[in-house]
């Protein structure tokens, strides 16, 4: 039982579906996990809400579906863990904002419904920078997380939560929104996997909106053949979703099984490495460029020179974005609402409860959006920034007629202190410099853990981008570059993390002592 | 609330040293069946805040989908008004904060309608045609609806509190812009009015809206400018909102004019600004500045793909046009024979249609119009409602005339059966049957009848006989007052004529 919460999602579905593990003990595992690792003043924090009750009666009904041999989804019983981003009926769904605390969604969002679909027990809502607007998962209104590698350190952001979740053993699988890497940063300094679907891929039907021209949701996990089994689950077409396609997603599981990069070409992003990279960071990814080429991958370099301007144009278009999409918050219809004194009109409504309701990330990028789009400076700040878009977009056109693949490191660096950027938006967004021009494209990406860096001894993490609608390939190339690097570890990177501190057990839950304390053996 | 009433020249003093340059931005509300951007219903009239999805109510995480209705409505519009059709063109947001707009920006259309660059012909009442030329057409969505309560004037100023209803934020609607009209002199109120209603006309006729103007259907924003004779600069406009009524519409450019003019006389300037027009007072008061420079930070709506309009597509709407109105008036009034009076009064009272379907059904163009301008319009006005409404149906108008013609019932029963049928009793033939409807045609009883209205009025019964053949009206009256109307007037009269020995 204790190992039950380090299986990967895709060997604990084997288990359920040999009816040798049963849905309710592992989801009770993985609530067992998150009552014993994240709740505390030195506790992980990756969740915001744990859904217990829905939890277990989705798991009991995938047990009773599956003793009457009803046909199920390969991953029914699987537990996962979803950003508080997306809307879900039946739990709060917060943003990691003040200005939504307490609001229950009427709605489930698209990727909800396909979960449910598949009978997937949801156990709660994880942890995220306010409107998914950060890097380090520090602007959430409810506090930080903290990395399970050293919980001084930041678990990346926006999607801190969901990958810590992951990475703490709380969930095998979670969901993430990545709008400049926020689904791919947290997994590269909590060595975990994430993954950036095509733009369209998956519905953003559902997945309170930053900037809807770059945002995606996509799957974090511990595998990439997990992150390959969840995408297949929430992607595909959505009609209530524009901007979705109507393409297939390939086959992305069966790339992820397959894993082969013999006469693959896999390029090197000349402008994505050296200075501002840390030299832990690039030794391992110097590594990882060998062992791809020791199975036979052909590496080339290729260069894209616009991606200089890439954090510039996405701190315009982003913000702009933002400005709008984050009107909609003004206390009228639901959320936070703060009544002046005095004579209360609706524009000082308005602006009271937006003012309480929005921390000061938000406010400066609204802020600095609200500028970008005023008359006058629209052709200078918005305007370019959609040329420049255009060029990152030629920049990646011209660079896959080079090479099948591209790879880079994720982030600059492994995990920083909590605490020491805060006070510097500049140095935080600095984080995102490897992951942004993928969003400005729309083409997918895929971080996976690279290594320990040897001056701090944390996560690196690899980072894969493909041609739009070519996600398979990126559990191709990512599926063989784990299986080496594991091979090289002796076993997976998280192996390797340190053990959590287990609360004293709830003293009625005295019969889960052994689950509770799962994971903190090496 | 106070208003103070301001300066005005009188309309000819006006008309004498300056010239009006109008231009009109019409929203036209669609009636497809579901909203602009979500699946629900677009209806009048419902419980507030029912016909509403998360979309409409722009709750976290929404996104909108297009209605392909209403952008194929928005085309056969375009089209209708002579316009280009965009190849590709895009929604873009207009942002700015009042609670009647969930999202806080509207979905709108900016720099690429999907519609621009056509005209229309407004035939005034003496029959001079003014062409008006059309900018654009595009999409965008409307906004819901407050009601600010506790105030004593229904405006937001002394409101305690407002209530909105979101059953209409979302409905499609097309924005038709015209180019500045210049030109129109002193003909430019008549010209604003008939301007509308064209535009009415052709949205109606197309089958695309409502087009009721109480309803908001369709509503005007009135621009008015006015430039010193012979000079070529136009001056500072203003923008009178929502004037909702035809005759608003004249009324609130005539006002506009005249108080430009004396503004202007003056030797002030006028402030570029929106204002209210008040149907009691028939004028105009300062609403909010409005400059070119109103910031709405359009940008494209990135949840929006492009709509790309292929020729195929464009060529099948247009060839589902309907005719054009004007051309269908020109057609039809020679085809039944109406003067132009007649007609432009069939016109006006919105019965062109009925009478169309009516004759098509199988009566005469005069039977057909003797109906729908008479009995059935006095009740559609009783019932404040439009004639088509009211539930007469061609088929009931035949049968009803050939009551009357084969003699069973005269016109004053015909009244009362129609009467039954409305109040769902049956055909005309069984109201007449279950009311004991029908005429007396037995010459017996109407015989003794007219006998005793001779015997009562000997001295007209004497101005007979001696010629005055019009006298018989009174008797007439007098039997068919004695056979409670159940007799037929006409041959009433044969038979007093004929107890007379008088020729008719």
């Amino acid at each position: 039982m204790t190992e039950l919460i380090r299986l990967s999602a895709a060997a604990l579905a084997q288990k359920l579906g040999s009816k040798e593990v049963s849905a309710v003990e592992a989801t009770q595992a993985h609530l067992d996990r998150i009552a014993a690792v994240d709740g505390g003043d030195d506790g992980v924090h990756a969740f915001l809400h744990v859904n217990t009750d829905e939890a277990l009666a989705v798991a009991a009904g995938v047990d009773k579906a599956r003793a009457n041999s009803e046909k199920l989804h390969p991953l029914a019983g699987v537990p996962i863990a979803v950003k508080d981003l997306i809307v879900t009926k039946g739990q709060p769904t917060t943003a990691g904002s003040k200005i939504l605390e307490g609001w229950h969604s009427p709605y489930d969002a698209t990727v909800i419904r396909r979960l449910r679909a598949a009978g997937m027990p949801i156990l709660g809502k994880t942890n995220l920078d306010e409107f998914a607007m950060g890097s380090s998962t520090e602007h959430s209104a409810y506090g930080p997380t903290r990395n399970p590698w050293d919980l001084d350190r930041i678990p990346g952001g926006s999607g801190g939560g969901s990958a810590a979740a992951v990475a703490a053993f709380e969930a095998p699988l979670a969901l993430g929104t990545d709008t400049g890497g926020s689904i791919r940063q947290p997994g590269a300094v909590t060595g975990t996997v994430g993954v950036k679907p095509t733009y369209g891929g998956v519905s953003r039907y559902g997945a309170i909106a930053m900037a809807s021209s770059l945002d995606q949701i996509g799957p974090v996990s511990r595998t990439v053949l997990d992150s390959a089994l969840l995408h297949e689950v929430i992607g595909g077409h959505d009609p209530n979703d524009s901007t979705s396609l109507t393409d297939s997603l390939g086959a992305l599981v069966e790339a992820a099984r397959l894993g082969n990069v013999e006469g693959m070409r896999i390029g090197v992003i000349k402008e994505l490495q050296g200075e501002g990279y840390q030299a832990g960071v690039l030794t391992r990814f110097g590594e990882s460029l060998e062992l791809l080429r020791g199975a036979g991958a052909q590496i080339v370099e290729v260069s894209c020179p616009n991606f200089d301007y890439a954090l510039g144009a996405y701190y315009l278009i982003m913000p702009s974005e933002a400005s709008s999409n984050l009107a909609k918050y003004d206390g009228v219809r639901f959320g936070l609402r703060v009544v002046p004194e005095g004579a209360p009109t609706i524009e000082r409504v308005m602006g009271a409860t937006r003012a309480a309701g929005f921390g000061d990330e938000v406010k400066r990028r609204i802020i600095l959006g609200t500028y970008a789009l005023s008359a006058g400076y629209y052709d200078a700040y918005y305007g370019s920034a959609q040329k420049v878009r255009t060029l990152i977009q030629r920049d990646f056109d011209a660079a896959f007629k080079q090479a099948d693949v591209l790879i880079s490191p994720t982030a600059p660096t492994t995990a920083f202190k909590l605490g020491e950027k805060l006070d510097d938006p500049l140095a935080m967004y600095l984080n995102d410099v490897a992951t942004i021009p993928a969003n400005m494209a729309g083409v997918p990406g895929l971080s996976l853990p690279g290594g320990l860096a040897d001056e701090d001894g944390l996560p690196v993490g690899i980072q894969l981008l493909a041609p739009a609608r070519e996600d398979a390939r990126l559990y191709r190339v990512g599926a063989v570059l784990e299986s080496l690097l594991e091979a090289s570890w002796g076993g997976p990177l998280l192996d390797r993390a340190p053990a959590l501190r287990v609360a004293a057990p709830n003293p009625e839950a005295a019969d889960r002592v052994e689950t509770s304390t799962a994971g903190g053996t090496n | 609330m106070s208003m103070a009433t301001e300066e005005i020249l009188t309309f000819e003093e006006a008309l004498e040293k300056y010239d009006p340059v109008l231009g009109f931005e019409v929203h036209v509300e669609l009636n497809t069946r579901t909203k602009m951007f979500s699946s629900a219903p677009n209806a009048f009239g419902d419980t507030p805040n029912t016909n509403v999805t998360p979309v409409d109510l722009g709750l976290p995480g929404v996104l909108p989908v297009v209605n392909r209705v209403a952008v194929e409505s928005s085309i056969k519009i375009g089209l209708a008004l002579g316009c280009k059709i965009a190849e590709k063109c895009y929604f873009a947001r207009k942002n700015y904060f009042y609670p009647d707009t969930p999202k806080n920006f509207q979905t709108s259309q900016f720099e690429d309608p999907i519609a621009y660059d056509g005209s229309i012909d407004i035939e005034l009442a003496d029959g001079t045609v003014f062409r008006v030329e059309i900018e654009r057409a595009h999409m965008e969505e409307d906004a819901g609806k407050l009601t600010h309560m506790g105030g004593s004037t229904g405006r937001i100023q002394g409101a305690e509190y407002s209530l909105v209803d979101y059953n209409r934020s979302g409905v499609p609607l097309v924005e038709i812009v015209t180019k500045p009209i210049v030109g129109a002199g002193a003909r430019a109120p008549e010209l604003a009015k008939a301007y509308v209603a064209a535009i009415r006309e052709v949205v109606k006729n197309l089958g695309v809206s409502d087009a009721r103007m109480e309803r908001g259907n369709v509503r005007c924003d009135a621009n008015v400018s006015l430039k010193p004779k012979g000079q070529e600069k136009f001056g500072t406009r203003t923008e009178t909102k929502n004037v909702n009524s035809l005759r608003a519409v004249e009324h609130a450019v005539r006002y506009e004019i005249q108080r430009h003019a004396a503004v202007l006389d003056s030797g002030t300037a006028i402030v570029q600004e929106t204002r209210h027009w008040h149907e009691d007072t028939r004028s105009t008061t300062s609403g909010r500045p409005k400059s070119d420079a109103d910031d709405y930070r359009y940008f494209p709506e990135p949840d929006l793909v492009p709509i790309v309009t292929t020729e195929e597509w464009i060529e099948r709407l247009r060839s589902e046009l309907p005719e054009p109105p004007a051309e269908r008036r020109k057609r039809l009034q020679q085809d039944w024979g109406y003067s132009d009076a007649e007609f432009r009064d069939v016109v006006n009272a919105g019965v062109m249609s009925s009478i169309e379907d009516t004759i098509a059904a199988g009566v005469k163009p005069a039977v057909a119009r003797k109906w729908w301008m008479g009995e059935i319009s006095r009740r559609a006005k009783v019932a404040d409602v439009e004639p088509s409404e009211l539930g007469v149906t061609p088929e009931l108008i035949v049968e009803l005339n050939s009551l009357i013609e084969s003699g069973k019932i005269n016109d004053k029963l015909s009244r009362e059966v129609l009467d039954g049928v409305l109040a769902g009793e049956g055909t005309p033939t069984e109201v007449v049957e279950a009311r004991g409807l029908a005429v007396v045609s037995d010459d017996g009883p109407l015989l003794e009848a007219i006998d005793a209205a001779l015997a009562a009025q000997p001295d007209v019964a004497d101005k007979i006989r001696g010629g005055k053949v019009q006298a018989v009206g009174a008797i007439v009256g007098g039997v068919m007052k004695a056979t409670r109307g159940q007799a037929d007037a006409g041959r009433v009269r044969e038979l007093i004529l004929q107890r007379l020995g008088v020729e008719g």
